[in-house]
């Protein structure tokens, strides 16, 4: 498979051209966010549903837009299945889009997903007719739970938001890549561009990322980077590693040494 | 007549629709959706939507996050 092949994600039945999704949480500016997407091409951008403050709704939404992004609104902050699924209905209704990012954390220290919030808001979203893309634990079964609920992908944690510790849990990962039908993403964890490629090479569909590239000293530098990785690690994973050894395998002829 | 607006008490001069609350918002109409008493009021039906008394109203729209 050549780099420059046309390899594009499908998910419930769109074609998404980039495989990195940005998030828009701690985005310093919309300037800043459209220098983002031009750098790193993603064509996915997630976004939050919050009551209106004093200033008129659009800067962001006009960024992402023009760029010709979906968006992604997400359920972000709520705890409990039926504060995510008014959430998404009413994210549905202000920006005429059924695709919801799940969200469901248990509270506000951990940021870890509550599964059984979760998987009881899955279902009731998919049967509502949603396309729900779940932010879940890397726990196997839950992720099979939530795709065989009619979930369009699941998308896994690294690690914990925001920590930028990577994947805590490769092999987690990868059972999860092997066992469910539809894509993965990685989801939260991200801190660097390895992150990213180490992600795909697990056989992630795809990476979604926000405070790696929002509170890098260089966003559009990272957005550009983490994408080259993104790309990289797909390329990598389809291109088929060595086995891993314990002991070297010498890579020169082993015959017609001089002196032999 | 007063309602809870966006977790605020909020004081409606006489019966008001979603729409006149809306517009009153200075907001504009796009990108906003409405909750009235947990269940979104669809753009379709704001013009029609009288708020009762003492409802529990949410405007909402999409902001950086997630």
């Amino acid at each position: 498979m050549q780099d420059t092949a046309p390899d594009p994600l499908v998910v419930a039945g769109t074609t998404i051209e980039s495989r990195l999704f940005l998030g828009t949480g701690g985005i310093p500016s919309p300037e800043v966010l459209r220098r983002c997407l031009t750098a790193s091409g993603s064509d996915l951008v997630t976004v939050s549903i919050r009551r209106v403050g004093t200033d008129a709704p659009g800067s962001l939404l006009d960024v992402v837009r023009e760029h010709g992004a979906r968006l992604l609104p997400n359920t972000a902050g709520c705890r409990t299945a039926r504060e995510a699924v008014l959430t998404a209905q009413l994210a549905r209704e202000a920006l005429g889009t059924s695709w919801v990012k799940l969200e469901v954390v248990a509270d506000d220290v951990t940021l870890l997903p509550d599964v059984v919030e979760l998987l009881d808001a899955a279902e009731t979203l998919v049967r509502d007719g949603f396309v729900v893309l779940p932010y879940t634990n890397d726990d196997l079964v839950t992720a099979r739970r939530l795709a065989d609920l009619g979930c369009a992908a699941v998308m896994p944690l690294g690690s914990p938001i925001g920590s930028g510790l990577g994947i805590a849990h490769p092999r987690a990962i990868a059972a999860i890549t092997e066992a469910v039908e539809v894509p993965v993403v990685l989801d939260a964890g991200i801190g660097t561009a390895s992150d990213a490629a180490l992600a795909m090479e697990l056989g992630c569909d795809a990476v979604l990322c926000a405070t790696a590239v929002t509170r890098a000293e260089d966003p559009p530098a990272m957005a550009a980077a983490i994408a080259g990785a993104v790309r990289a690690g797909r390329t990598a994973r389809g291109a088929g590693r060595i086995p891993r050894r314990e002991s070297a395998l010498a890579s020169s002829p082993t015959t017609g040494l001089v002196g032999s | 007549m007063t309602i809870r607006l966006n977790g605020s008490d909020h004081v409606l001069p006489g019966p008001t629709t979603v729409l006149t609350l809306v517009d009153r918002l200075d907001l504009g109409r796009t990108d906003l959706a409405v909750a009235v008493d947990g269940a979104v009021v669809p753009r379709s039906e704001w013009a029609d939507h009288t708020i009762p008394d003492g409802a529990d109203v949410d405007v909402v729209t999409a902001v950086q996050g997630g």
